[in-house]
Parts: C-alpha cells; sequence; structure tokens
C-alpha cells in the first residue's frame, strides 16, 4: 500500500500533465501572490497621492487602470489591495483548516461524547449564515484586521472540521489504525503520523476552496463597509468606495471586480482540474 | 419501517431546535459584548450617575446575562421584540413593513429562479458532454465563483448603463402601475436569481447525472428506451428528492444575497434595516433582525434535510 501511494504520488505532482486551464489557473494564482508580497516595492504611485487631477478618470498612459473617486492611482491601489484580499483571506483559511482538521481528527479517532457535543456545536454554528455572523460581530466588537481574520476562521471551522472528519472516520475502520491502537500509541501519533498523511491530499483541494469562500465573504463585507476601514483597501473595499463610477463604467469599479473574479474563478479551475488522485477524498 | 422515517424526522426537528437556541444564545451574546454601557449610551453624555444606574436597574441590565437572555426570550414568544435604541420605536413596528418588502423580493426571485435553474440543471445533465452542457457548467461555475455584488454591478452595467432598460436604484413607495413593478423589482432580482440558479443548477445537474449513472437507467438504456424516456420516466422520478434538497440548499443562499443586493440596489427591505442597524449600533434591532435570518437560513436546511430523509427508499 505504502509503495502504491508513494508511486501515484510522483506522477500526480511531477509526472502528471496538467491540462491548460489548470496551467494558466496556476499562473494567476502565482502572480496574485507576487504581488500580494512585493506590492510595496512595484506600484507606481504611493496609493494615498492624487495623481488626476480628475476623479475616475479613464485609462491611459501613466495611469494604466484609471484614477478612482479622488483621482489617485486605480493600479496601486489593486495591487495594494491584493496584500490585504490575498493576506488576510490565507491567514483566515490556514487557521481555519488547521483547527478544523485536527479537531476533526481528534474527533474521529476518540469518538464517544467528545466527537459528539463537538460535531453537534458545530453544527448549530453551520447554522448562522456566514454573512449574518460577520455582520453580528463586526456590530459587537468593530471591524479590524485581527478581528476580520478570527472571524473569517471561525466562521469556516465547522465545515472543514466536518469535511475532515468524514475522511478521517473511514481511515479510522482500517486495519492499520486497530495496529496502531493495539501498539498503544498516542492520540497524537495516531492523528499525526497514522491519519494525516492519507487525508491530506482532498484537505488540501478543500483548503483550496475553503479560501475561495473566505475571499468571497471578506470582499462581501467589506463591501458592505463593514470590512478594513479606510484608509485600508482590500478589493470589496475599493468596489465600495468606487461604486458611484458605476453610471459611467469606470475602471476604477470594474478593475477591483475583475481582481476578485480573476482570482477566486482561478483557484476554483484549478482545483476542478486537478488530478482526480488529488480531488476524490478517498483516493 | 414507517415509523423509522418518522423517528429520524423528528430527531431532525428536534436537532433543529436545539440549534434555534444555540443560535439565539450566540446572536443575543455576540451583540451583548458591545462595548459600551447601553443606558450612558441612551441617556447621552449629559446625564447623572443616578441616572444612568436607575436606568439600569429598570433595564435589567444588572442580571446576570442568563436571566437577560431567558427574558429576551420570553418575550419573543410574546412577539415583544424590544425597542430601538435609535429611534425608540419598537422594533417589531420597524420590522413589519420591512419583513413583507423582503419576503415579496425572495418570493419573486423563487417563482423565476426554481423553474429556470430546474430546466437548465435538467437538460445540461441530459445533453451531458454537449456545448450547451458545458456552457451552462462554465456560466454557473462563473457566477458562483465571484461576489454577489460584483454579479449586481455587472447587472446594472448591462441593463442600466448600456443597455438603459432600467433604473439603477429601487423604491418602493413610487409604484403606481405594473410597469413600475417591474422597473423596481427587475435589478434586484435578476441579480438574486443569477446567484440562486448557479448553486441550484450545479446541484441539480449533478444529482441527475448520479442517478442517470445507476444500473436500472442503463438497463433502460438496453432496453431500448429513448432518451427522454430514460430520463423522465427513469432517472428523473429518484432524483425527485436530492433535487428538493438541492432547491431548499440553494434557497438559503437567498439570505446571504439579500443582505448585498437589498444595500447595492437600496430596497427598504430587513436586510438594509439591519446593515444600518449595524452602523447605528442598535442591538436590539440588529437581534431581532439576525433572528429572523437564522430562523429562515434554518427552516430552509432543515426542510433539506427532511426531504432527503423521506426521499431515502432504503428508510420507507
Amino acid at each position: 500500500m505504502t509503495v502504491a501511494r508513494a508511486a501515484s504520488s510522483r506522477r500526480s505532482f511531477l509526472g502528471h500533465s496538467y491540462n491548460l486551464v489548470g496551467v494558466v489557473a496556476s499562473l494567476v494564482i502565482l502572480a496574485w501572490t507576487l504581488v500580494a508580497i512585493f506590492a510595496p516595492y512595484i506600484i507606481p504611485h504611493p496609493i494615498g497621492d492624487i495623481v488626476d487631477d480628475d476623479y475616475f478618470g479613464p485609462m491611459r498612459q501613466g495611469l494604466w487602470l484609471g484614477s478612482d473617486y479622488l483621482g489617485r492611482d486605480m493600479l496601486s491601489r489593486v495591487l495594494m489591495g491584493a496584500r490585504y484580499t490575498v493576506g488576510i483571506s490565507l491567514a483566515a483559511v490556514s487557521i481555519a483548516c488547521f483547527s478544523g482538521v485536527v479537531l476533526g481528527m481528534i474527533a474521529a479517532v476518540t469518538g464517544g461524547w467528545f466527537d459528539t457535543c463537538l460535531s453537534r456545536f458545530l453544527d448549530a454554528m453551520n447554522s448562522i449564515p456566514s454573512k449574518l455572523f460577520g455582520l453580528v460581530v463586526v456590530a459587537a466588537v468593530g471591524s479590524s484586521i485581527p478581528v476580520l481574520i478570527l472571524t473569517l476562521a471561525v466562521i469556516y471551522i465547522p465545515g472543514a472540521y466536518r469535511f475532515a472528519r468524514a475522511l478521517a472516520v473511514n481511515i479510522n475502520t482500517m486495519d492499520f489504525m486497530t495496529v496502531a491502537r493495539v501498539r498503544g500509541e498516542s492520540t497524537i501519533y495516531l492523528i499525526g503520523s497514522e491519519i494525516l498523511p492519507n487525508i491530506i491530499r482532498p484537505v488540501l483541494a478543500d483548503f483550496g476552496l475553503r479560501f475561495v469562500f473566505i475571499v468571497l465573504l471578506l470582499s462581501g463585507l467589506s463591501f458592505l463597509g463593514l470590512g478594513l476601514q479606510p484608509p485600508l483597501a482590500d478589493w470589496g473595499a475599493l468596489v465600495r468606495e468606487n461604486i458611484g463610477g458605476l453610471p459611467f463604467a469606470a475602471p476604477a469599479v470594474i478593475v477591483p471586480s475583475l481582481a476578485i473574479a480573476s482570482l477566486t474563478i482561478s483557484v476554483n479551475l484549478l482545483i476542478d482540474n486537478l488530478p482526480q488522485k488529488i480531488r476524490d477524498r478517498d483516493a | 419501517m414507517k415509523s423509522g422515517v418518522l423517528n429520524l424526522v423528528l430527531k431532525r426537528l428536534a436537532v433543529a431546535i436545539v440549534t434555534l437556541l444555540i443560535v439565539l444564545f450566540a446572536v443575543f451574546f455576540a451583540t451583548s459584548m458591545l462595548p459600551g454601557d447601553t443606558a450612558s449610551i441612551l441617556l447621552g453624555q449629559a446625564a447623572t450617575p443616578e441616572a444612568v444606574a436607575g436606568l439600569r436597574e429598570a433595564m435589567h441590565l444588572n442580571d446576570p446575562a442568563i436571566l437577560r437572555f431567558l427574558r429576551w426570550l420570553v418575550g419573543l414568544l410574546h412577539g415583544d421584540l424590544g425597542t430601538s435604541y435609535a429611534n425608540e420605536m419598537p422594533v417589531a413596528a420597524l420590522i413589519g413593513g420591512r419583513f413583507v418588502n423582503t419576503m415579496k423580493l425572495a418570493g419573486i426571485t423563487t417563482l423565476i429562479s426554481v423553474p429556470l435553474a430546474l430546466t437548465l440543471g435538467i437538460t445540461a445533465a441530459m445533453l451531458r458532454g454537449s456545448v450547451y452542457d458545458r456552457t451552462v457548467t462554465v456560466l454557473s461555475i462563473g457566477v458562483i465563483s465571484v461576489p454577489e455584488f460584483m454579479v449586481a454591478t455587472l447587472a446594472v452595467l448591462l441593463f442600466a448603463v448600456y443597455l438603459k432598460w432600467l433604473p439603477a436604484l429601487s423604491s418602493v413607495n413610487e409604484a403606481h402601475s405594473l410597469a413600475d413593478l417591474v422597473r423596481i423589482y427587475s435589478m434586484p432580482v435578476i441579480t438574486l436569481t443569477f446567484v440562486i440558479s448557479a448553486q441550484m443548477i450545479r446541484m441539480t445537474r449533478a444529482a441527475v447525472i448520479e442517478t442517470l449513472s445507476t444500473p436500472y437507467v442503463e438497463m433502460a438504456l438496453l432496453k431500448g428506451a429513448s432518451r427522454s424516456r430514460m430520463v423522465l420516466k427513469h432517472a428523473l422520478p429518484n432524483a425527485l428528492g436530492p433535487i428538493v434538497n438541492a432547491v431548499a440548499l440553494s434557497l438559503s443562499y437567498l439570505v446571504g444575497g439579500v443582505i448585498i443586493v437589498e444595500t447595492i440596489f437600496n430596497y427598504p427591505g430587513i436586510a438594509k434595516l439591519m446593515v444600518d442597524a449595524v452602523a447605528t449600533r442598535d442591538l436590539p434591532l440588529i437581534q431581532s433582525c439576525a433572528m429572523i435570518f437564522c430562523l429562515g437560513y434554518l427552516l430552509l436546511i432543515t426542510a433539506a434535510d427532511i426531504v432527503a430523509i423521506m426521499s431515502n427508499p432504503r428508510l420507507r
């Protein structure tokens, strides 16, 4: 079994021919990641500077994406926005998936009342619509980057938990788990060395999907004015502040929307085009 | 065997009620975590400490949280939603008309999107792999992958800016004729329909395709049944449960959708009311709106689960 798994993972990661859509999607994701990391060094104008006499200026040389509602350079603002959208979402999805997956594996391994209580509680959490949860938390404690990251993470822990638990329950019935238990291994060893390696690939695919959900929710909250607060602006906030340009189809309102779409669609397409072996839960 | 289904359904309902209690509890506590003392906010800067203490006493703010929660719950059961902090009107009065507006929006969207999505989903599954199927699939993935406000923005760009068919904003007060009504509801309904239908199409298509891959459908194919007969007579009746499940689940996306759509189109519904209440930190109003949304959401996902239980032939 180990041999078969090693062989298949080598083939799927190195030798496997990804199709064109998958390659393009990964390139878009890579590009946004690089932008998010190096944004402060590549922006042509400081994001707060007013560089255009006109507001909602069109695309032209020097101001490649036009200007926003105050005449600031839109290209710089979108590049910096990538930092917040990608950064906050990545932090949130990491916390959500890590906690969800660890809790899910522990619940599957230990079972009993711990499993029942945790599952019930997280199912209840799952019954709160995500936008509503965000609204209520922001109303209660105000909006800041740490609050946003934690709120987004908490909203998506139940989903990650459910997914990982379902996978881990299947693995838990395998003979090698019984053997490990008989050997007297600790729970930490069981989840880290026996379960995790067997569910890691579908969990990573799930990580990608959850990242998309979080980007969408963060953008939605920012669009409602409940996400990042000025002067910081992620892509959702950029759409919000420039919504006045909509009647003239200003690039300032269209470009940040396209940025969000390019990122989320790319992640979705990448996951859809992953080799079957990685994507499927019983891989 | 019949009692097995009944038991499962009752169990699911019990879970829904427990969940509702937990959700109410969460909403209540999230909103009472708000910094600042409610009594001093209400009385303003000039209030004397005695007045604040008096009001705290009168509003039972000194009681333990669990007691306040229970009192709030009992109030809810009597239909008493509390009083808005912002304009001191009863919350129930503020919500009433707005609630009807939101239900109208949701109702019209449902009436349009369910038949539309089912037709597209089922036909796409029948013509699996065709250009038509691929177009529908790509479009629905596209809509799912972008935020709701982007669908709304694109709809405004297309219908209001380029084609100039419709106004960008809606205001229900001005409806005098059928034409007005169409103009008011069209933009929000178009946006919501896109968002809801995309989910529904994907789930319906998946459900029908799964049924089409079962042995008895293959049997129908082998005995020479036509493609449409195979789908309509053999596959669809068995896919009905998963489809209804998909419809209920997709409709639960309305809850998130209306929050964005009402805000962007300035539609006077309950979601707009709530977003405004968040801006003014009007707790009783937020609590009540949040509760209504959670209730609606819970109803839909519980209905989806119950349909799934009832339609499982192994349990009948």
